[in-house]
């Protein structure tokens, strides 16, 4: 049951990313240039959901029923690194109009020009995995990321 | 009278589209990430799977820590391509292809794989789950990318780009 329910949970992700028009690069692009500023509601909106999510269910339930696991909260340490990250990741967002699930979204809605991004993505990821695999083996004192 | 037509005339300058597809929109992509939480436990975000799939191909270290993930991250960038392509089915009637130069989506796209690995995270990672869950991480990466977004969309429009 793990995998149909991340399935469906992937399909009403994707299904939204298409109605918001997020999937869409030149929606993104006019928020950015301050022309419509929809994409607002679009990340509060989906905000707010997650929020009473993540605030309910560990007051309802004790264990997520398909996993066993605890509702913890496990928050991303901050550091350098996010702030760094960050402003490289809007650069990009800047440029392209897309972000990772937009992007998959985007290919659903059948823009098959978004193979660009997404190639790109795959070799941003890789570039810097490929870096940091080599400072983390050469240095293992120097992790704090992730 | 003139305040409200003030205000309607605010309101179709800073939303020509109106707020109606945002809004639903960014129900459901919550909805969906509210679906996986609730029956699983884990706060789901796009772009690690970027790396767990890289892991299938890359003996890297940064890549093989999403070996155990990498299957239901490809299950859940799946739904996506195909909840997106209900939609379009549904209601755009067709494809849609992007007028945005190729060089923008390719350079773009590899500072964003960069950016949201190095930075934890993505607009959904940490815009709609992080800033759901109220953490001040994901509060300074979603501003660090807001800001720089911002800036090189503006910069890139007046360069006529």
């Amino acid at each position: 049951m793990f995998v149909p329910l991340v399935l469906v949970g992937g399909i009403i992700f994707g299904f939204g990313l298409g109605f918001s028009h997020m999937a869409r690069p030149e929606v993104v692009l006019n928020f950015l240039q301050f022309e419509d500023f929809g994409l607002l509601f679009v990340m509060f909106g989906g905000a707010a959901v997650t929020g009473l999510a993540f605030f309910v269910t560990p007051r309802v339930l004790d264990r997520a029923p398909l996993t066993g696991d605890r509702f913890e909260r496990r928050l991303k340490p901050f550091d350098r690194n996010v702030l760094v990250g960050g402003g490289i990741f809007g650069v990009g967002w800047g440029l392209s109009g897309i972000c990772p699930g937009a992007a998959y979204a985007s290919l659903g809605i059948g823009n098959v020009t978004i193979l660009w991004a997404i190639a790109g993505m795959f070799l941003g990821a890789y570039a810097q995995g490929w870096w940091r695999s080599r400072t983390d083996t050469a240095d293992p004192a120097a992790t704090g990321a992730d | 009278m003139v305040p409200e037509l003030v205000a309607l005339q605010v309101a179709a300058d800073l939303f020509p589209n109106g707020i109606g597809r945002y809004a639903v929109g960014g129900l459901l992509v919550g909805l969906g990430a509210a679906v996986i939480y609730v029956g699983t436990g884990i706060s789901a975000g796009a772009s690690t799977f970027l790396e767990s799939t890289l892991s299938y191909v890359s003996g890297q270290s940064r890549f093989r820590q999403y070996v155990a993930s990498r299957d239901w991250r490809l299950v859940f960038t799946l739904g996506i391509v195909l909840g997106a392509a209900v939609y379009a089915v549904v209601y755009q009637g067709g494809a849609w292809t992007t007028e945005v130069a190729w060089w923008r989506l390719l350079a773009g796209g590899v500072l964003v794989g960069v950016g949201t690995r190095v930075g934890k995270g993505c607009t959904s990672g940490h815009g709609v789950c992080g800033v759901g869950s109220a953490s001040k991480t994901s509060l300074a990466g979603v501003l660090a990318f807001l800001a720089t977004a911002i800036l090189t969309a503006q910069v890139v429009a007046a360069l006529g780009g």
